[in-house]
């Protein structure tokens, strides 16, 4: 490593500020620049659904880093500029501007961006997605003047997104084409859960709703559905998953497929050139396969791997994926993937407490836990999958055995 | 702004100070202390920003709330003073406090 290398960071949040740590960490001495197309200087996501919507945690809280650590670590933010291109061949990326920058190595942290919905009325005022600080700035200032809200999307971003709303006091409907909540990604049980938790806090549930156009006279009045029923709403917000931003990358010869494809190493098929964080789609040794994760924990560490890799150090990330959220007074912890389980068992009560955790089981292995206010559970669960071991499930569901015991 | 020791299981010790209102584990996020990992950033969800507190500051630093204590039961290292350092607010009394951070956050 040479005082006249640079890398260039694209992307500028929770997988780009670990990487210019770790790289620092490890010895890096060229210069660093980051390009973001948001204007702020990095913050954390997680919040921007939960506690910034509801209020109870404001902007300045949300810095993912104090400023003067930047400034230790001689960081250079080039904030609200957008790469237009990558020259993998002359080592060059082109801003919108036209100026070009010169890079010894590249770092992809490019995220993802929302899916919108070609609808009829998704110009009018009042209708929002949800993924930037600015995004919920909007959001927030419409709430100010909202009695009714629409949310487009049961996953996780509508229905926290629902939570923060209600306690702001608005009238909250979730329309979901899904015959359940969740269904991507959650059991039948917790999926069953969470329409209970929100009907008794008040969310308007409707499930196998197909939205078809928003209507309104410049400002959102209603939703309508594809069986012609009508929401009325004076703010929309519509939250259906993300693309991952893998454009810049295919556009340059990369390897892409749900993702930029890298190694365990966060190696792109180009030698210069590392990715971390939602926009990969990397191989996971424990669970034997590649995949693609929307998770701070999978930006962070694998942040780590691409560092290590630009520094010429071999750092493989494998780690067992986990997600949380928080929805109401419930906190869900999520450890693993319970995709591909052939059976689930609950211990404690599913169907009238707000506390029980269920178990996948795959060949009589936990593969994975949806905790739900259970974080004693969510950290057994977390090492009873990697231990991999025969599972008793009659100890497992038995409240009166401490599940610490399952632990070899 | 109260000055923090941290020190590392290493014995690498590191004298910060950490504003009022931020965490024990902003402190440390702040100055790249690496004993701290803090992979949720601070919503007390992942139990990787374990930290002891020194046993002369354990009670200005407090007692952990339920959910916290739930998971402080199973990291490794486990001590009398252990805290998830997200949850400790930096207070003006906490002027030099001494954290000690374990060998591992897995």
């Amino acid at each position: 490593m040479e005082v006249d290398d640079h890398v260039v960071i694209v992307g500028a949040s929770h997988a780009a500020v670990q990487l210019m740590i770790s790289i620092r960490q490890q010895g890096w001495l060229g210069a660093i620049t980051v390009i973001s197309d948001e204007l702020h200087m990095p913050y954390q996501r997680p919040p921007l659904s939960k506690a910034y919507l509801d209020g109870s945690v404001e902007e300045g809280r949300l810095a993912l880093r104090a400023p003067e650590m930047y400034e230790k670590l001689d960081v250079v933010f080039k904030l609200g500029h957008t790469v237009v291109a990558i020259d993998a061949g002359t080592n060059q990326v082109t801003l919108d501007t036209g100026e070009q920058i010169g890079f010894t190595k590249l770092a992809l942290c490019t995220g993802a961006r929302v899916r919108q919905l070609d609808l009829p009325g998704a110009e009018l005022g009042g209708v929002h997605y949800l993924r930037t600080m600015d995004d919920v700035k909007a959001i927030r200032h419409s709430a100010k003047k909202a009695s009714r809200a629409v949310i487009i999307g049961g996953g996780y971003i509508g229905l926290e997104t629902a939570a923060s709303l209600t306690k702001l006091g608005i009238k909250v409907t979730v329309l979901e084409t899904e015959s359940r909540l969740l269904k991507r990604v959650a059991s039948e049980q917790v999926s069953e859960f969470y329409k209970r938790l929100h009907e008794d806090e008040g969310v308007e549930i409707r499930l196998g709703s197909k939205v078809v156009a928003l209507q309104g006279d410049g400002h959102v009045k209603s939703v309508i559905c594809d069986d012609e029923t009508h929401s009325d709403a004076d703010m929309v917000i519509i939250g259906v998953g993300v693309i991952p931003n893998t454009e810049l990358a295919s556009e340059a010869g990369l390897v892409v497929e749900n993702g930029i494809v890298v190694d365990e190493f966060a190696q792109t098929s180009h030698p210069n050139i590392v990715a971390a964080g939602d926009c990969t789609f990397h191989p996971n040794s424990l669970l034997k396969k590649s995949l693609r994760l929307e998770s701070v924990p999978n930006a962070s560490e694998q942040a780590k791997a691409a560092a290590a890799s630009l520094c010429g150090i071999k750092k493989a990330y494998s780690e067992l994926p986990w997600f949380w959220s928080d929805q109401f007074d419930v906190k869900l912890q999520i450890a693993g993937i319970s995709q591909g389980y052939t059976g689930a068992v609950v211990r404690g009560d599913a169907d009238e407490s707000r506390s029980f955790t269920v178990f996948y089981i795959k060949d009589q292995h936990i593969i994975a836990a949806d905790c739900i206010n259970r974080p004693k559970d969510f950290m057994v669960a977390k090492k009873l999958i990697l231990q991999q071991s025969t599972i008793d499930i009659a100890v497992l569901v038995d409240e009166s055995i401490d599940i610490k015991t399952l632990i070899n | 702004m109260p000055a923090i020791t941290y020190i590392e299981f290493d014995g690498t010790g590191y004298h910060v100070d950490v504003a009022v209102g931020n965490s024990v584990m902003e402190g440390a996020l702040n100055n790249m202390i690496d004993g701290i990992v803090a992979e949720c950033g601070g919503c007390c969800v992942c139990c990787t920003c374990h930290c002891m507190i020194d046993p002369e500051w354990a009670e200005i630093a407090g007692e952990p709330g339920q959910e916290e204590a739930e998971m402080l039961e199973m990291v490794e290292g486990r001590q009398q003073t252990s805290r998830l350092s997200c949850q400790v607010q930096i207070t003006e009394a906490m002027e030099g406090m001494v954290v000690r951070l374990p060998e591992s956050q897995y």
